[in-house]
């Protein structure tokens, strides 16, 4: 019965009815249209991290810190036993970093020089450009880097480093390949040559300064290693989205505050206009709680209801950005964020679209409750009169 | 039959420091289908009294009983029952529901009762016929004239055939014509279901349609007499 009246009480309040749950929706839309870009980049970029950098985990020198490139320099070991063993399956490679420095275009430039095995094929790493010919060394660098630096493949670039003795020694690279990837980590200011040519210009043969593992659950410890599971390794990643969605939250609980302001509002309003009305039901035998009940579900309805028509409009809108993703507008690679594209691609699941929208009914509830109280107190006489019981 | 004692009654109303006392001493019993107007002037405490029968309010002295049931006693939620139940108003503004038509509005006493979809339908159409809206039953209030609106609140009052109908100047807000046709209505009514009805009223033309006349003046009963039910002109 009280559910009957209540939709008949807005839908008869006309267009004050279909604002209030236009902005509701609006509300409903944004947060999950938000929130399933977040996911969407936070999966997107794990993802991408993992297939490109990560793997199953890594094991670390236990000096090398990738926040300090002063370790670097001595941020290697001899590779365990039992790691090379699960390298030589194709289980797991090896990458060595060593700090050099590039002469191009009469500049010189910084840069991490690594070392990996040309013929793995764990990480998506174009590898396979890095199998020498014709006595050149070839390198593979990231398009974002090339760019910064105006090289194209086919280039040379000149490279100096030190070796284990401190002794400097320089040499031609051929930029074999240049690739693109969306993963920072794997090619800001890197140069990535054969492992073995590394390890024999550094003299360290079969040393690494990571290893990276195929299987998650591989956990072994080893003496002088480290082993970094993938929730240390895209933490990093999940801060950072963290705290973006913490930013983005500000702008939909703007919005959820604006509706609930309409809604409040509305109730408000409705209870104060609506009073001769409350003293004819109760005249007519409504007890003050059906009254209540009635005007907080008036409230409730307009959050239904924008379920509703956020659902007309949202659906069709969230699926097609769903599948051609929502574009930047800008190189993605100029924001410095690891797994941003030039298009996020939103990932809407059910705990998100579920959890807004019982959040949602949740808050709308209580505010639509709230001004309700004042019923509690009112007498049938006043009500009758358009009077407030004080 | 007494369906209605009132003994000893007074109310009063705190003001500042003091009190208003709207309704003193009275002492007056109603039975069952009287056909019975509150008369005097503005302020003399009809529409007090008739909210205290209605157990829309209560009394400050005295006893008050309706249909067994003692009003000061009742807890909102009895009161809320009793009405529910045992009694309909008619107001001088009428108080139609605006968002509902004129068959919800009959309705809606119905489905606080909890009846059948099926019986409501069919009260409410034998409603609306008896006050002469069965066309306008999907009519809103806003598309019906003064005389219209108050016919409904009738249909409404009357349409779960309660014990008691309280009507507060019911046709202070209508022309002769349309008081008359009112009056005519619920006396027809009065008299076909046996429905007890108590109007308050100022109105001139209202009084040669009661059966008993009870005048108030500053809050006392200055007058109960029974009219010549002769001069009835229905």
């Amino acid at each position: 019965m009280i559910f009957r009246l209540a939709m008949k009480n807005i839908l008869g309040a006309g267009l004050r009815t279909w604002l209030n749950i236009f902005i509701l929706s609006l509300s409903y839309f944004v947060i999950i249209a938000l929130q399933g870009l977040y996911v969407g980049w936070q999966d997107d970029a794990s993802r991408e991290m993992k297939n490109w950098d990560f793997a199953g985990g890594q094991y670390w020198q236990e000096t090398y810190d990738p926040y300090d490139p002063f370790t670097l320099e001595e941020s290697h070991a001899t590779i365990p036993e039992d790691l090379q063993k699960l390298i030589a399956n194709g289980e797991a490679i090896s990458i060595l970093f060593s700090p050099a420095t590039i002469y191009t275009d009469g500049r010189m430039r910084n840069i991490v020089l690594k070392g990996i095995e040309p013929s793995q094929n764990l990480i998506e790493l174009p590898t396979n450009f890095l199998t020498d010919s014709d006595g050149e060394i070839n390198c593979i660098i990231g398009s974002g880097f090339a760019d910064n630096l105006n090289i194209k493949e086919g280039d040379y670039i000149v490279l100096r480093w030190r070796d284990k003795n401190g002794t400097y020694d320089a040499c031609d690279l051929k930029v074999a390949h240049i690739f693109s990837t969306t993963v920072i980590t794997v090619e800001s200011n890197q140069v990535w040559i054969s492992l073995s040519i590394l390890q024999e210009m550094l003299g360290l043969p079969n040393e690494g300064t990571i290893i990276t593992v195929k299987d998650e659950k591989y956990k072994k410890e080893f003496f002088s290693w480290q082993h970094k599971d993938l929730d240390f390794l895209l933490l990093d990643l999940t801060k950072m989205i963290k705290a973006k969605t913490i930013g983005s939250s500000i702008m939909y609980m703007l919005m959820l505050f604006l509706a609930m302001l309409a809604i409040f509002d509305t109730q408000v309003l409705s209870i104060f206009r609506r009073r001769k009305e409350m003293g004819t039901m109760m005249a007519l035998g409504m007890t003050r709680l059906k009254i209540i009940q009635l005007f907080t579900l008036e409230g409730v309805l307009h959050a239904v209801l924008a379920i509703l028509m956020g659902a007309v409009y949202g659906i069709p809108l969230l699926s097609h950005f769903e599948k051609v993703g929502m574009k930047i507008g800008m190189d993605a690679k100029e924001w410095g964020l690891s797994g941003l594209d030039d298009a996020l691609y939103p990932v809407y699941g059910w705990k998100l679209v579920f959890g807004t929208i019982v959040l949602v009914l949740i808050i709308v509830t209580i505010v639509s409750f709230l001004p309700t109280r004042k019923i509690a107190k009112l007498k049938p006489t006043d009500a009758l009169r358009g009077k407030m019981t004080k | 039959m007494n369906i209605i004692i009132i003994e000893k009654m007074s109310k009063h109303y705190p003001i500042g420091g003091g009190k208003f006392t709207a309704l003193k001493d009275i002492d007056l019993e109603f039975t069952k289908g009287e056909f019975t107007g509150i008369v005097g002037p503005s302020g003399s405490g009809k529409t007090t009294l008739l909210n205290i029968i209605g157990s829309l309010d209560t009394q400050s002295e005295g006893n008050v009983e309706v249909m067994g049931n003692p009003i000061r006693k009742l807890s909102s939620k009895k009161a809320a029952k009793l009405r529910s139940q045992h009694i309909g108003f008619i107001f001088q503004t009428y108080n139609l529901l605006p968002v509902y038509t004129v068959f919800e509005n009959v309705e809606f006493p119905l489905i606080l009762l909890g009846i059948s979809a099926e019986k409501r339908k069919e009260a409410v159409l034998d409603a609306l016929e008896w006050v002469g809206l069965s066309d306008k039953a999907k009519s809103r209030p806003a598309q019906l004239s003064g005389g219209e609106c108050q016919r409904v609140a009738i249909a409404r009052a009357i349409v779960k055939k309660p014990n008691l109908v309280l009507a507060d100047e019911p046709t202070a807000n209508l022309d002769a014509e349309n008081s008359h046709h009112i009056l005519k209505t619920m006396k027809k009514l009065n008299e076909k279901l046996g429905t007890t009805f108590i109007f308050s009223t100022h109105d001139a033309k209202v009084i040669q349609y009661l059966r008993r006349k009870i005048s108030l003046l500053d809050g006392k009963v200055s007058n109960d007499e029974i009219i010549n039910e002769d001069d009835y002109d229905l």
